[in-house]
């Protein structure tokens, strides 16, 4: 009985031998599924019934279960072992994962590329059972600019361009202007932006034609949204962030509701007061854009997660750093300012860049009051009568997009992480 | 005198300034409800909402009042968090085991699985499965059995219904089993406080679970007949299935969306908590002769839950605060019932909005409170 068991069970006098047959077991397996997948055909069709189907698992487990050789000498046998091949249940895993990559990747590769149609201009173009990209094509600028006129898009783009420009100011800022860096990052920034945005995008002045926040839309709103969410939620956080650990009852309470308020209720329920609950709540006759009023009770929601990351920081300061402050004589102002501020904010910047994050993963939201960025006009191409029945391929595109940006934030803020994690 | 200036100078400040703004607005709506001859008061909620929702947990008819379908509104956004919630741990749990494994490709593919579903906004993900994944599926006559009796169908998911008879005993039953439970439990602690002795709860437990119930079946006149759904022909084309519960699509939909973006959240708490019990708690255990059956039971478990509950219990409150997407794809939760139908029947902007957002404050602050008294009880305490 134990001989035959270890008949199965490799040792250091039949390495080769068992190694050989392992692989060409696995090897068998692999090019079973592989010719089943890509070929459609069927190797093992004289097998009956679901055999055929277990087949290469059984073959692979079993070359797999050979392989598995502890210290067999061969560096990559080795490396093979200890990453995917440690144990039987490790190896069925491993089999299954690899099979369902093989068996996933020809369906989606020829929907996606390989029948896929891109040229053309109208639907007609798209006649094969692969995805439609020439309707991306053709909605690119929508789903980029919104209803934004055509020959306007320069001015979103020079807006953008310059905003962003002015964001890299604080990298090359002269040594002895170093110390308003937060001066301009808080307070001028903002306004510049604004300015710019404003007459840049919104127009009416300087010769620029006037388009109304309407037209507004696609990507480009919801970089504006988050845009101005973030430069304006960030100063008011740390308001309440101060105003939370204050010890002064009356601004420590205020600032606990607030910020327990907003975190309390979803999103869509601000959005839906900023829109019909909202207008009721201001003086008569005084209009404000429906985009203006979106930003602001963004602004308030995010405000509240601010000051919670905010917060966290201020309570990871030692005690020392406070005790030090005063003994100096400084008061709460100067000491905040010069002394808990600028290690505290240091420390929370990887947690405000994932707030910023959730914040861009939430502007879709806006769609819901009526404001059509990205999924707003997505869902407007759907129902276009000359478009029908892309939707696959618009989410798949909004996905894409959106899966990009915020892919590359998270990574930002784990760099971030990683870099001020060593420092300290 | 200049230390009372400076704690009650801001103090008086803020309470004014809050009070200005409350008071600017109060009036602002005063002025703007009067000139449209809009009251202020809840008295529409008694009245008759004459509206119908599709889909409702509780009898629902337009003849019924607004309160009622706050209540059947308030109802689906909880079914759908219920269901989601279940379904986001489980594969969470999955998927922060599987990012732990020693295995290359697992723990690539779960890594990848977290990236992937994380960094796409939830209402994409629920358009895509409403809109795009869902609407690929076939007609209700063409559809296929799955396990026999269910039916996947572009119209909602079909599944039997279970009809109960003396449903009543066999809910006793269950209750009893439950007591009983408690009780062994309290008896088994207490034994193995005073006297060493240890007694194996969990399969006492499990056999009163399974031997209560049945009892109540083979005694207490319950019996439990499945109503499985039919292909009805409606005209020549069109088909139904009767009999039997349907799922509607939005609800899977939105089930779909919320515990797969959720499971990401879950994955990271649990691969948190399992890396945050330190090698050396292991070994200590081993060392003490532990089996490692009693050393995942008694020294990892305890603390890596001990990580891992608090944030998780937050993602679930997201997950709910995120159901009220729902009204994107129109399942008839709170936000589109009420903050949706209701208010453009009533035109009540200012109750219906705070109404709904009061809702959603007290489930996220009664369950912040819960969370809190819990992080207070497993505290470690130190000297």
């Amino acid at each position: 009985m134990i001989q035959t068991i270890n008949f199965l069970k490799p040792n250091r006098d039949n390495i080769k031998n068992y190694s050989i047959i392992g692989s060409f077991l696995v090897l068998v397996s692999l090019i079973d599924v592989i010719s089943n997948a890509f070929l459609k055909i069927n190797l093992t069709s004289f097998l009956p019934g679901s055999l055929t189907t277990l087949f290469p698992l059984i073959i692979g487990l079993i070359g797999l279960n050979m392989m598995r050789i502890d210290y067999s000498g061969n560096k990559t046998l080795d490396l093979l072992n200890k990453n995917i091949n440690t144990n039987n249940f490790n190896a069925l895993l491993t089999l299954l994962i690899l099979f369902s990559i093989i068996k996933a990747l020809p369906q989606s590769l020829s929907w996606m590329i390989l029948d896929a149609t891109i040229s053309g201009d109208s639907k007609d173009a798209c006649t094969g059972t692969g995805a439609c990209w020439t309707y991306i094509k053709v909605w690119f600028r929508r789903f980029m600019y919104g209803m934004y006129p055509n020959e306007f898009h320069w001015r979103i783009n020079t807006a953008f361009i310059l905003v962003i420009a002015l964001g890299f100011v604080g990298y090359f800022m002269k040594e002895n202007l170093k110390k308003y860096l937060a001066l301009y990052y808080v307070i001028i920034y903002p306004v510049i932006a604004y300015l710019v945005i404003y007459y840049l995008i919104s127009g009416g002045s300087f010769g620029l034609q006037w388009v109304e926040t309407g037209a507004w839309g696609g990507l480009s709103l919801t970089f504006i949204v988050s845009f101005f969410c973030l430069i304006f939620c960030f100063p008011l956080g740390m308001i309440f962030a101060l105003g939370r650990r204050s010890n002064l009852p009356a601004i420590k309470y205020i600032s606990i509701c607030y910020i327990e308020f907003w975190r309390g209720v979803p999103l869509i329920t601000v959005l839906f007061m900023s829109s019909v609950m909202f207008p009721m709540f201001l003086p008569e006759d005084f209009f404000m854009d429906k985009l203006v009023r979106v930003i602001i009770a963004i602004t308030l929601f995010e405000a509240a997660y601010c000051a919670e990351v905010i917060r966290g920081g201020l309570q990871s300061l030692p005690r020392g750093q406070y005790d030090a402050a005063k003994s100096l004589g400084m008061g709460y102002w100067k000491m905040h300012i010069f002394v808990i501020l600028p290690q505290a904010l240091k420390l929370v910047i990887p947690g405000i860049a994932n707030t910023f994050l959730a914040l861009v993963k939430d502007t879709p939201l806006i769609f819901v009051v009526g404001l059509a960025e990205l999924a707003g006009m997505l869902a407007l191409a759907k129902t276009n009568p000359k478009w029908l029945g892309f939707a696959m391929e618009g989410y798949i595109f909004a996905s894409i997009v959106f899966w990009i940006i915020c892919y590359a934030m998270s990574k930002y803020s784990y760099n971030l992480e990683a870099k001020y994690k060593t420092e300290r | 005198m200049n230390n009372i200036i400076k704690r009650y100078i801001p103090q008086i400040l803020a309470i004014l300034f809050v009070v200005l703004i409350f008071g600017f607005l109060t009036m602002n709506a005063q002025t703007n409800m009067d000139n449209r001859g809009i009251d202020f008061g809840f008295g529409f909620l008694s009245q008759e909402s004459s509206f119908d929702v599709q889909f409702s947990l509780i009898e629902y008819s337009g003849s019924d009042s607004y309160a009622r379908a706050f209540l059947v509104g308030l109802l689906n956004t909880l079914l759908v968090s219920f269901i989601s919630i279940i379904f986001c741990t489980i594969l969470g749990v999955i998927i922060g085991v599987a990012r732990l494994s020693s295995n290359y490709l697992i723990k690539n593919t779960a890594a990848w699985y977290v990236e992937f579903f994380r960094n796409i906004p939830l209402l994409l993900q629920i358009f895509f499965w409403y809109y795009a994944a869902l609407r690929a599926l076939p007609m209700p006559e063409k559809a296929n059995a799955w396990f026999g009796v269910t039916y996947m169908t572009v119209k909602g998911y079909y599944i039997p219904a279970m009809v109960w008879e003396n449903l009543n005993v066999f809910l006793y039953c269950g209750l009893a089993a439950i007591i009983a439970i408690i009780v062994i439990r309290i008896y088994a602690i207490r034994l193995r406080d005073t006297q060493g002795k240890q007694i194996p709860v969990l399969l006492y437990s499990a056999a009163l679970l399974i031997v209560l119930p049945l009892l109540s079946f083979l005694f207490g006149g319950v019996s439990l007949e499945f109503e499985i759904p039919e292909l009805k022909k409606l005209s020549k084309i069109s088909y139904i299935y009767e009999g039997g519960i349907s799922l509607p699509p939005e609800l899977i939909a939105l089930v779909l969306a919320l515990s797969l973006y959720t499971s990401t959240f879950v994955a990271e708490c649990v691969r948190a908590g399992i890396e945050g019990v330190t090698k050396g708690q292991k070994e200590a255990a081993a060392s003490v002769g532990l089996t490692p059956n009693q050393v995942l039971k008694l020294v990892i478990m305890p603390q890596a839950l001990r990580i891992i509950i608090p944030p998780t219990t937050n993602q679930y409150l997201n997950l709910t605060k995120n159901s009220s997407l729902a009204a994107a794809i129109a399942y008839p939760d709170l936000v589109l019932v009420f903050a949706g139908t209701a208010l453009m029947q009533t035109g009540k902007a200012i109750e219906i909005v705070s109404i709904t957002m009061l809702t959603y404050l007290t489930i996220s602050l009664t369950i912040a409170a819960i969370m809190n008294w819990y992080n207070k009880k497993i505290e470690i305490k130190e000297k």
